[in-house]
């Protein structure tokens, strides 16, 4: 069976990646899983200059979801360089390294320094955070706005030699539209959704129960938004569409393919298990093996409709 | 430090010690090995489904060959979905996260131990105060619930020879009033209480810990408090369990649950 994957020249051994802020810089998993195994890491989100993060409480669960306002809290580029990118290119999997800032210029000096460290296998760029202010776009997030998607991404592609994802938020009116304007910047794919804009109270108190009021909600409750965004975009642009959205099993790996996704992320579900990466590998194995898929490419689109 | 593992565990016992509050013995003999006082798991209340989603972390409260057992009250779904299991059901629980109680407070000095404990805050202590009075130390236990039918560990920590004192909020058992205001007290009539040979651990509710940071004078007293805090991943990933220190925003999770009591920026706290 051939599980592997390409996006531009990058080729993964397997389709099955885990999504950025919920795996941390990877380390923070070694004591549960061989972080060699996994088709890609997503860094957690590293900005220019360091960020304290948000107020808390920074996380609630709700039905089926957690909603969380974590604020891309990070030590900054140079320490990301310094302490926890060599130590994730000795790793077997690939690296995706997710960048952010509030404005076009913050972006483009993450991919400079990139750059000048050694790109890494792919840049995900994180126009969608709903926990930070997002200068200059007409909306809240840049995400939310074709042209600041459109601009950001092409000053980072400008940058840098290697693939480019553009990371979108669900938070619009056509997500299509999006993606399209992230395709003609010249991103080499995709990634969607990011979280759902949400807020969750505390009755007791009268009060939002996280410090910053709204949050971005993810997990399973919000899969069936997430694979009609998915599905939606793939419709629209011809680069790869990466999903992500409620992952939790190697069957919602097949449904996110299904919809057009030519890889996966696995979020919130390390956060609740973090050892649940090789089940959902291994449970997705066993799906194609069981439907006589040989390629896991294959799958990417073959929904009936 | 001990390498954390995902264990599906065993339920040995799982009992109601007083109102809303059970104590769970989970057949676990890598983390009765491995886990240190002040440590937490993180358990998942159903191994199947997505509701609850996310793992709730309990603090060890006691500390055996065959496992640990957990002190917990039940406060929502998934507290009470625990509540239900019977001995012989599986547990998939997750450690031993954070770091402990620096024991090494009180066992180089001559002076006294002395617990705080707010509602089931007590949980993380007993476990504690059980190793100190093994070595026969002196132990002063301050026990605060809301009311009677609340207060956990009294009769088993005396037992165990710790001298021990009950507030509770409405008057029912003990000092009428907050556990803080029965040990400002004894911090009056006792000076032992603010000698450097003295080492204080305590846990509960914030504006608790808040209270007792105010009473004791930072610099002269040793003291630990150990932290509960809405927590998502347990091992340092997310960033969710922030708290506000003096020194920026800590991960309750990673770089606690325990903390210096006055490490915490207790006038920024919750702000």
């Amino acid at each position: 069976m051939d599980l592997s994957v390409r996006i531009g020249p990058i080729k993964f051994k397997n389709p099955v990646w885990v999504a950025s802020g919920t795996f941390g810089y990877g380390e923070e998993f070694a004591d549960f899983l061989d972080l060699d195994e996994i088709g890609a890491v997503v860094t957690k989100t590293v900005t220019l200059e360091p960020r304290e993060g948000n107020r808390p409480p920074r996380v609630v669960e709700t039905p089926s979801g957690l909603l969380n306002s974590i604020g891309l809290e990070n030590k900054g580029m140079a320490y990301f360089l310094e302490e926890y990118f060599p130590r994730l290119k000795r790793t077997a999997a690939r690296v995706i390294v997710s960048i952010a800032g509030s404005n076009g210029k913050d972006f483009a000096g993450c991919a400079a320094a990139l750059a000048d460290a050694g790109e890494p296998d792919m840049i995900e760029v994180n126009l969608s955070c709903p926990n930070v202010r997002h200068e200059g776009a007409r909306h809240e997030l840049m995400a939310q706005d074709a042209k600041s998607t459109e601009k950001i991404t092409a000053s980072v592609r400008k940058k840098v030699k290697c693939p480019v994802m553009a990371k979108l938020t669900p938070n619009v009116t056509d997500v299509a539209e999006i993606a399209a304007a992230a395709e003609n910047a010249g991103a080499d794919a995709v990634s969607l959704v990011n979280t759902y804009m949400g807020l969750a109270v505390d009755v007791e108190k009268m009060e939002p129960a996280l410090g910053n009021a709204v949050g971005g909600l993810s997990g399973p409750a919000i899969k069936p938004m997430a694979l009609k965004a998915v599905h939606d975009a793939y419709r629209r642009v011809r680069i790869p569409v990466v999903g992500i959205g409620g992952i939790m099993t190697g069957s919602d790996v097949a449904e996110f393919m299904l919809c057009g996704a030519a890889a996966v992320q696995v979020g919130t579900a390390n956060l609740a298990d973090p050892s649940c990466y090789r089940r959902i590998l291994s449970q997705f194995t066993g799906y194609l093996e069981r439907t006589g898929i040989k390629k896991a490419s294959g799958l990417t689109g073959r929904l009936k409709t | 430090m001990a390498k954390k593992k995902v264990i599906e565990a065993e339920v040995a016992a799982n009992r109601e010690v007083a109102r809303d509050h059970f104590v769970m013995e989970v057949k676990a003999p890598y983390l009765g090995k491995n886990a240190a006082p002040g440590q937490f798991v993180m358990v998942r209340a159903r191994d199947e489904g997505t509701d609850p989603l996310i793992r709730r972390p309990l603090g060890v409260h006691a500390i055996r060959k065959s496992g640990i057992s957990l002190l917990y009250k039940v406060v929502g779904t998934a507290t009470r979905i625990l509540s239900g299991k019977r001995p012989g059901e599986a547990l998939n629980i997750m450690g031993p996260l954070g770091n402990g109680f620096d024991l090494g407070l009180a066992r180089g000095g001559k002076g006294k131990v002395v617990i705080l404990a707010g509602g089931h805050g007590a949980a993380p202590l007993y476990a504690l105060a059980e190793g100190f009075l093994r070595e026969k130390k002196e132990v002063d236990v301050f026990l605060g619930a809301g009311t009677k039918g609340h207060v956990v560990c009294a009769r088993e920590l005396k037992e165990l020879g710790a001298s021990v004192r009950v507030a509770t909020e409405d008057g029912t058992a003990g000092h009428k009033g907050y556990v803080t205001d029965l040990f400002e007290e004894h911090l009056e009539l006792d000076e032992r209480y603010l000698s450097p040979d003295t080492a204080i651990y305590a846990c509960g509710p914030r504006p608790m810990l808040a209270r007792l940071a105010r009473a004791l004078p930072e610099g002269k007293v040793k003291a630990q408090a150990s932290l509960d805090a809405y927590m998502a991943c347990g091992t340092g990933a997310c960033l969710g369990c922030a708290v506000r220190t003096k020194s920026g925003y800590k991960m309750v999770c990673k770089d606690g649950p325990v903390f210096g009591l006055h490490d915490i920026d207790w006038k920024m706290e919750g702000r």
